[in-house]
């Protein structure tokens, strides 16, 4: 006792002591936990944090020959000519199109699919209903767009029903406003009912008794559907709203560079597809790693927003 | 579920059933589609017009032809060893990961935690990338369609959701049982977690299965090609040629377009007869809980 008040430092310093040992016994205590999962941290090591030392060729003028650290810096000159280019308006205004028209219409479409299966009575039937609507999402990216080129192709089936409706045939892959429309329907066919599964496991979760108490009270349906289901997937429905417009600006390249072609870069051309092109073909390193940069950043900026957002209107909702 | 029969209700089932009915042919006609044009006579076919609800004339010609590619069985094997290896390694170390996650009270985990999540959100971009694998010589093998997607950190959440799980006391036990973490995890936690290993292994190996974009900016050997790179060249570059030489112009032409609908059923058929089995452990892979960080 006395010791404390008057030896504050030694006091202390045992203490410092005392934590430097439990800190050495905790980390010998969990040494082969460590040894376990070396290999998995220079894994990210290697194949997340090491490209990211890339982004600095953004900033360069690279040449392989002169290697990334020999190659001459060259400031925003990159992201300069991308923001003063043609191009920069029509890629950003595709990649908006394109995501923003399949967000509006998959996001509803997941959520009532979703409250539509929970209404099914006959279990089997239910089941079915999943199993099948599921399919479409194991079909592989190239096999989809195989098909969506087969059906749209100008004697392909979707031709025959125009023509069988008074319609011109069309090769619908050349036709620069079709190709909105074609990457929404077959993104949700493929995925509609993939995505429901979330909203069903949210369903799951709700208290049945609400719906009792509900019932007894005299409320419907509907109303039951309004006042107890829809808040109670709530929090589900933000979170996933959130990852929805945190993918805004992050458009996969897979379907649009299995798809497209130059006739309708004027709409389907996007930022990663951009990036893929001049990437990887024209040798334009540093202006499509700037490119790219740009890309990742506001994808970043996004989903920081959207959920700081949330969080302010409810503390208990958001990603993290 | 409460809610007597009234007559709205019955209005509700009976337009519900019909939407799912809808719904259930919508989503597989396309697939009926394929299936059907992929066993009919080529020349019948093309002359076809409209929906196709049966294989025209019954035959295998395509599938015959099919396998005549030089490149199919080889890419097929290719890619049937980078979804077993490539899943099997991908689920080792996912569950290491996310039992790493799912511990309390060891040194440093946050930073750790923090270095893996970070990459959910911000990514060197595609560009670096290609440079790093190029650099480290990973081209042209088939461990570049492995090594390089092997984690997923979505994957690794959902597994850290299997772990949270299982009740401390249970670790409390192995470790006053003198267990240490290798034998806790392989022996102990490991067949707790089996079914969400098992919906991790479906969308690891489903993932690898359908890849085709890393062999297609990597593989140059056409011997180390998958299946799906094989199925881009002849579904979207159209390229039938090596398949059809011994036929005449005509029915060539024909041909090439059920080769199409037969190579898409060859390389479809195995995961749509695969994931129906692991149906009832989807909903545990989705919870929004194992998302959340």
């Amino acid at each position: 006792m006395l010791n404390t008040t008057a030896r504050p430092d030694v006091n202390l310093r045992a203490a410092k002591e005392l934590e430097r040992k439990r800190l050495k016994s905790r980390l010998k205590r969990n040494a082969s936990l460590y040894l376990l999962v070396a290999p998995v941290i220079i894994w990210f090591i290697v194949f997340s944090y090491i490209p990211m030392t890339g982004i600095v060729m953004a900033f360069k003028d690279y040449a392989p020959a002169r290697g990334i650290f020999g190659s001459p810096f060259v400031g925003l000159k990159h992201f300069e000519m991308f923001f003063g280019s043609y191009y920069f308006g029509r890629l950003l205004r595709n990649t908006l199109t394109l995501s923003i028209s399949y967000m509006v219409t998959s996001f509803p479409a997941a959520i009532l699919f979703a409250l539509l299966i929970n209404e099914i009575g006959n279990l089997t039937f239910k089941k079915t209903v999943q199993t099948i609507t599921y399919m479409p999402h194991f079909i592989s990216m190239v096999v989809l767009c195989g098909m969506v080129r087969e059906f749209i192709a100008p004697n392909g089936i979707v031709n025959d029903l125009i023509a069988a409706f008074g319609g011109e045939r069309a090769d619908l892959l050349s036709v620069p406003s079709a190709f909105p429309p074609i990457y929404v329907l077959s993104g949700l066919w493929q995925q509609m009912g993939w995505n429901s599964i979330i909203y069903l496991a949210a369903l799951q979760g709700v208290d049945q008794e609400l719906y009792e108490s509900a019932y007894l009270d005299g409320a419907g349906k509907l109303r039951q559907t309004i006042s107890i289901t829809i808040p109670c997937i709530m929090p589900t429905i933000v979170i996933m709203f959130i990852l929805g417009l945190g993918g805004i600006m992050n458009v996969g390249y897979e379907k649009i560079i299995l798809l497209y072609n130059p006739t309708i870069y004027e709409t389907a051309d996007i930022i990663s597809s951009f990036v893929y092109r001049k990437g990887l073909f024209d040798m334009q390193y540093s202006f499509s790693t700037a490119v790219g940069l740009f890309n990742s950043l506001t994808t970043c900026v996004l989903v920081i927003t959207a959920n700081t957002i949330t969080r302010k209107l409810d503390s208990s909702m958001g990603l993290w | 579920m409460v809610g007597k029969s009234s007559l709205s209700r019955k209005i509700f089932v009976f337009f519900n059933t019909i939407f799912m009915l809808l719904m259930i042919t919508v989503s597989l006609y396309p697939l009926w589609y394929v299936f059907c044009a992929s066993f009919s006579n080529a020349a019948k076919y093309m002359a076809h017009r409209g929906l196709l609800l049966w294989p025209i004339e019954w035959t295998w010609a395509a599938y015959e032809h099919a396998f005549e590619h030089p490149l199919i069985l080889p890419s097929y094997l290719n890619t049937i060893f980078v979804v077993v290896v490539g899943t099997c390694l991908s689920i080792l170390f996912s569950t290491i990961a996310a039992y790493f996650l799912s511990r309390k009270n060891v040194p440093f985990k946050r930073p750790i935690a923090l270095l893996m999540t970070f990459t959910m959100y911000f990514s060197g971009g595609l560009v670096p990338f290609y440079f790093t694998i190029k650099t480290l010589n990973m081209d042209n093998s088939l461990w570049v369609l492995i090594i390089p997607s092997m984690l997923t950190m979505y994957n690794i959440l959902v597994m850290r959701g299997g772990f949270d799980g299982i009740p401390d006391s249970l670790e409390d036990a192995a470790n006053i049982d003198g267990a240490g973490h290798i034998t806790t995890l392989f022996r102990i936690m490991f067949p707790l977690v089996l079914p969400t290993i098992a919906v991790v292994t479906l969308y690891y190996g489903v993932t690898y299965w359908n890849a085709w974009f890393n062999a297609s900016i990597f593989i140059d050997d056409r011997k180390k090609y998958p299946l799906q790179l094989v199925l881009r060249q002849i579904l979207i570059s159209g390229n039938t040629n090596d398949m059809t030489l011994a036929a005449d112009a005509g029915s060539k032409l024909a041909l090439q377009e059920t080769i199409k609908h037969a190579v898409s059923v060859i390389a479809t058929v195995p995961i749509l007869c695969l994931y129906p089995f692991l149906q009832r452990y989807f909903v545990k892979g989705v919870m929004v809980g194992a998302v959340k960080g």
